[in-house]
Order: C-alpha cells, then sequence, then structure tokens
C-alpha cells in the first residue's frame, strides 16, 4: 500500500452569483478537483503542478484533511485524512511559500520552542533535530530575531524548520521558493534533498518553477483545470508537451533566418533572433555552429516555462 | 496544558511589548474615571441610596469599571480578532494543520493577554482612583480571593462572546457586524455606563441575567460586599454557567466551520 492514495477525488464549491435583473443571487458549481487518481509511494519527490487556479492547493488541503472531498477515497498514511486530521497532523509537515507557521513578534526560537510544545516531540529529539536544521540551513545567529524582522529567505527557512521539528514522515511544501533570490533557491534545494536522502522524507512540491521539479522530483503530477493531465518523469513531460528551449542570439549586424543543425529559427527582429531546439538535446553543438559561422554579439538560453509546456500538453489532443 | 501555560505566557509578553499604548490607555481610564466619579457623584447626591449604593461604593465601582474595559476585553479586542483576520486572510489554514484545538489555543492566548491587562490598565488607574477618591475595599481576604476568581471567569464570559462573532466571519468573511452588535450590547448591558443595580424593575432583571452581567456588575457586587454567603457562590455559578454554555457553543459552532466552510485563499 502506497503512502498516499488518491482515487477517483472531486470537490466541488458552490459560488453565489449576483446576477443583473435577479433578485436572488445564483447558485452554481464549480469543480475544483475532479476524477483526481494517483498514488505515492514513501520517499519519492514528487512535483505537484499546474497554472493558478488548477486545484493545486485544494488538493493539497483535502490530502492534509482541512477540507473534506465532495466524493472519492484518500488515504495517506493509512488513515483517511478529513476523519483523522489531528492524528495526521503529527506526521505531516507543510510549509506555504506565502504564509508562515512562525509568531510573527516572537523571536525565532520562541516559535520553535512553541511548536515543540504543539506537537509534543522528544525534548531531546527536539534538541538534536532543531541543532541539525538550524546549522544546515544556517540560522544559527538568528534564533534571537523576531519574526517580522526576518527577510523572506530567512524566514522561509525558519518556516522549513518549523515544519520539519517533530519529525514528519510527508512534508509538503507550496511554492516553497516563490520570491527567493537565485542563491536562497539554490541553498533550499540542497536541503531538501538531503532531506529526503537522508531521512527518507516523502516530499510533494507544488510550484510554478521548473527548476525547483528539475532540482528535486524523480516524478510530476500535472494538474488542469481539476484533472490530472500527465503524471510522469520530467523528461517525459518535455517530450510529451513538445517543449524546447530558446536560444536568443543577438548578431552584430541584422542578417537573414539563422540556419544551424539542431535548431529551428522562430523570430527574427533586427539583429536579435530567437532559435529553439528540444529541452533534451545539448545547447552546446548549437552554441557552437553559431559562433562558427556567425558574427555573435550576445546569446543566453532561456528554459521552458511551466505554463508554457502545459499549454502545449493540453492543446495537444489527449491520449487515454 | 504546559502549551497552553506557554501559549498565554507568550501572549502576556507579545502585549508587554508596546510599553507607549500601555502608558496612554492608562492615563485615559484615569481620566475617564475622574470625569465618571463626579457624574456619580452628582447622581448619588441626589439619591443618596440609589440601587442600594452609597456614594463611596459609586466611585469604587467606576474604577472597577475602569479596570475591567481592558481586561475583560469590553469592547472587544485580543485574540478573537487575531483569529478574524486570520480566517480573511486565509492563515487559518495554519491553525487547522496543528494537532492542537483551535478554542483553547485563543482562549489562552486571551487570558495571558487578560493578565497584562489587569496588572496594567486594571490595577494602576485603580490605585490613582484610589488617591483621588474615597474608595470601598474589600473587607476580608476571602472576598478578595473570590474577586480575583472571578475575573478569568469574566474574561472567559467576554472571550467565548467576542469568539462567536469572529467565527462568524467563517461564514460572513467579515466580522464588522457582528462586532458592532457586541459592542453595542456591551455598552449598555455590562454595566460600564450605567450599573445595572440603578436600572428599572424588569430592565434590571433582564440585564441581570445575561452573560455581559458577569463583565462587571458581578465582580463589582463581591468586591463591595452586596453579596455575601450563598449569594456569592450564586454569583460564580452564574459566571461559570455562562462561560461553560458560550464555550460549548463556540466549540460547536468551530466545529460546524471546520467540517463545512471553505478555508479562503491558499
Amino acid at each position: 500500500m502506497s503512502l498516499i492514495e488518491v482515487a477517483d477525488l472531486r470537490r466541488t464549491f458552490t459560488v453565489r452569483r449576483r446576477v443583473e435583473g435577479e433578485r436572488r443571487k445564483q447558485r452554481t458549481e464549480v469543480e475544483a478537483v475532479r476524477d483526481l487518481t494517483f498514488a505515492i509511494d514513501a520517499g519519492e519527490m514528487v512535483g505537484y503542478i499546474g497554472p493558478n487556479g488548477a486545484g493545486k492547493s485544494t488538493t493539497v488541503k483535502m490530502l492534509t484533511g482541512i477540507l473534506v472531498p465532495t466524493s472519492g477515497r484518500i488515504s495517506v498514511a493509512g488513515v483517511d485524512p478529513s476523519r483523522h486530521r489531528t492524528a495526521l497532523a503529527r506526521r505531516i509537515g507543510v510549509v506555504f511559500g506565502q504564509r508562515t507557521s512562525l509568531w510573527w513578534d516572537l523571536p525565532l526560537h520562541d516559535s520553535f520552542d512553541l511548536l515543540q510544545k504543539i506537537y509534543r516531540t522528544d525534548p531531546a529529539r527536539h534538541r538534536a533535530n532543531l541543532a541539525e536544521f538550524v546549522e544546515l540551513l544556517d540560522l544559527g545567529s538568528l534564533l534571537d530575531t523576531p519574526v517580522r524582522q526576518l527577510s523572506l529567505g530567512q524566514r522561509m527557512r525558519g518556516d522549513i524548520v518549523a515544519a520539519l521539528l517533530h519529525d514528519p514522515e510527508i512534508l509538503y511544501l507550496d511554492e516553497p521558493t516563490i520570491g527567493l533570490d537565485v542563491v536562497s533557491k539554490g541553498r533550499l534545494r540542497e536541503f531538501l534533498r538531503a532531506l529526503n536522502r537522508d531521512r527518507g522524507t516523502t516530499l510533494m512540491l507544488t510550484t510554478h518553477d521548473l527548476q525547483d521539479i528539475e532540482a528535486l522530483c524523480d516524478r510530476v503530477i500535472v494538474i488542469d483545470h481539476g484533472t490530472q493531465v500527465y503524471d510522469g518523469t520530467l523528461a517525459g513531460l518535455h517530450e510529451q508537451g513538445g517543449s524546447h528551449r530558446t536560444v536568443v542570439v543577438d548578431l552584430v549586424d541584422e542578417a537573414p533566418p539563422i540556419e544551424v543543425p539542431g535548431a529551428v529559427t522562430r523570430r527574427v527582429e533586427g539583429p536579435r533572433q530567437w532559435l529553439s531546439f528540444p529541452t533534451d538535446a545539448s545547447a552546446a553543438p548549437i552554441v557552437a555552429a553559431l559562433a562558427s559561422s556567425y558574427d555573435v554579439a550576445d546569446l543566453s538560453i532561456q528554459e521552458p516555462d511551466i505554463e508554457e509546456v502545459i499549454r502545449e500538453l493540453y492543446s495537444r489532443p489527449r491520449s487515454g | 496544558m504546559p502549551l497552553h501555560v506557554a501559549v498565554a505566557t507568550r501572549a502576556f509578553k507579545r502585549y508587554s511589548t508596546y510599553v507607549g499604548a500601555t502608558l496612554a490607555g492608562i492615563f485615559t481610564n484615569c481620566v475617564f474615571g475622574v470625569i465618571m466619579c463626579f457624574v456619580y457623584l452628582e447622581v448619588w447626591g441626589a439619591n443618596p441610596d440609589a440601587g442600594g449604593y452609597d456614594a463611596g461604593d459609586a466611585v469604587t465601582y467606576v474604577w472597577l469599571g475602569q479596570a475591567m474595559i481592558m481586561t475583560v476585553a469590553v469592547w472587544g479586542g485580543g485574540s478573537p480578532d487575531d483569529l478574524a483576520e486570520r480566517i480573511r486572510t486565509g492563515d487559518v489554514v495554519i491553525d487547522l494543520y496543528r494537532p492542537v484545538g483551535i478554542l483553547g489555543w485563543y482562549l489562552a492566548a486571551d487570558l495571558g493577554r487578560a493578565a497584562y491587562h489587569l496588572l496594567t490598565r486594571g490595577l494602576a488607574p485603580t490605585l490613582v482612583g484610589g488617591l483621588l477618591f474615597d474608595l470601598h475595599y474589600p473587607a476580608d481576604a476571602l472576598t478578595w480571593l473570590v474577586f480575583l476568581a472571578a475575573i478569568p471567569i469574566a474574561v472567559t464570559v467576554s472571550f467565548a462572546l467576542r469568539m462567536l462573532a469572529s467565527l462568524a466571519a467563517f461564514w460572513l468573511l467579515d466580522d464588522v457586524g457582528p462586532r458592532m452588535l457586541l459592542g453595542f450590547a456591551a455598552l449598555f448591558f455590562s454595566g460600564l455606563t450605567v450599573p445595572l443595580v440603578i436600572l428599572p424593575d424588569g430592565l434590571r432583571e433582564l440585564a441581570m441575567a445575561l452573560p455581559w452581567a458577569t463583565f462587571l456588575q458581578v465582580p463589582a457586587d463581591i468586591w463591595l460586599g452586596k453579596r455575601t454567603g450563598l449569594e456569592v457562590v450564586g454569583g460564580l455559578a452564574f459566571m461559570a454557567g455562562w462561560a461553560i454554555v458560550l464555550l460549548a457553543t463556540c466549540a460547536y459552532v468551530l466545529h460546524r466551520a471546520e467540517r463545512r466552510v471553505v478555508v479562503q485563499g491558499g
């Protein structure tokens, strides 16, 4: 039996809307999630991705038991989350990029002390975890700082520690790197990888940042308009979505569309040209070919973004 | 239990960081106390035993009222306001993810806040009032004890009422309406403007039976020795009764909210 099992999951919301000329508000049913079925095994790192409003947060809320499904079955660590929310809460950790579970006007260590009491973590265990995480995330010098004075990156690291002090088996992360700079993002990913490797913590990550997924997840589940549109490896997603990377070339002078093997020129604007090539191909030969045949002033490579991949995935006729 | 003590302690600490606000509040309480004393002295000058109080009882009642305003949070505020804000922003999901009950958590936080307000906004104006006017004090140690025991019960009743208004935000997404309604009720029925004992027959009995009577009137009567023997026990039982009924209502509403209502945002 898998650690997380979801079958035929459906959740609808009733939305009341005022309609012109009608005195009473009209009620409409909105399906936030429908026919969702997947299983996640212990120790997996799964990216759960999709555009805004796709139903990601709704799913996570149902998995953690704070939202009751309209229909379908969920089992997390062997229990039905909405019926055993409190018991389950001790076994999971949740991190929101845009909310904090720390106490705004208290020093960081006060929040950690309170969490020990909330989860009734064994004091020795708590101390050991705290020491380890504080060291790994470099929070030692900030423990006496009130949370409101922390930078976003520091607060985020504090929140990650807060979610892990009680040794959860599963960690849900909702946009953990949103708003962070490149260095902070890198450090956070490094930490999460180590967490999964050393402690076997199962990670489920919702994000807009494809690089989060690339760095962390062997598996991606894509959801759009409440339904699952993909479940598999990231490479497979790129392949299925036909996604491509783009080389943006600035030539010294204007030129007709560039022709190099392995890439297709999509756009020309004065001396600047956009060439696309498949995500799984190497950029090196293309760059080499460009440099040897053209007068290149500058060039950069753009990664596909998640919306684009999903858009392409979704615009294709679906199989199955 | 250690958790709730920790929560209360941190709420106390949190409020104690705003020293300027506390001092300004104490000053306001003193000014209003003095003004109200002069009004009450006029009233009792014309009618020396109104409501069974003499002039000394009346001015004491004024200062007890000033002490209770913030302690019992007669006009609202405290941890239920935090909750309403968290419901509105959706941050309440964080509370729901925790393996502890929301009600006990917020009650502990509010009692911690009340302890801070009692020691500052409660004690300081009373001392000032005692210097300026001839106040009556509890007759014996037991009365002091009973009065002090009544305060957390009064805070709990007030907390439960404020909590119910805040919980309405789960359905209304806004708690301004219920909160205003509660404010109006408290303005009149708490006895803060006019002691409930001088209300006309009928209205007085009604007011004395409502939960707002626990805010000031019942504790003040204990302090002033207007209740003796079994009447003291009856007063405490009345207060505890409201506390239990209202907390149970909160628990029920919260349960409904947790089960049925969608958490906003996120």
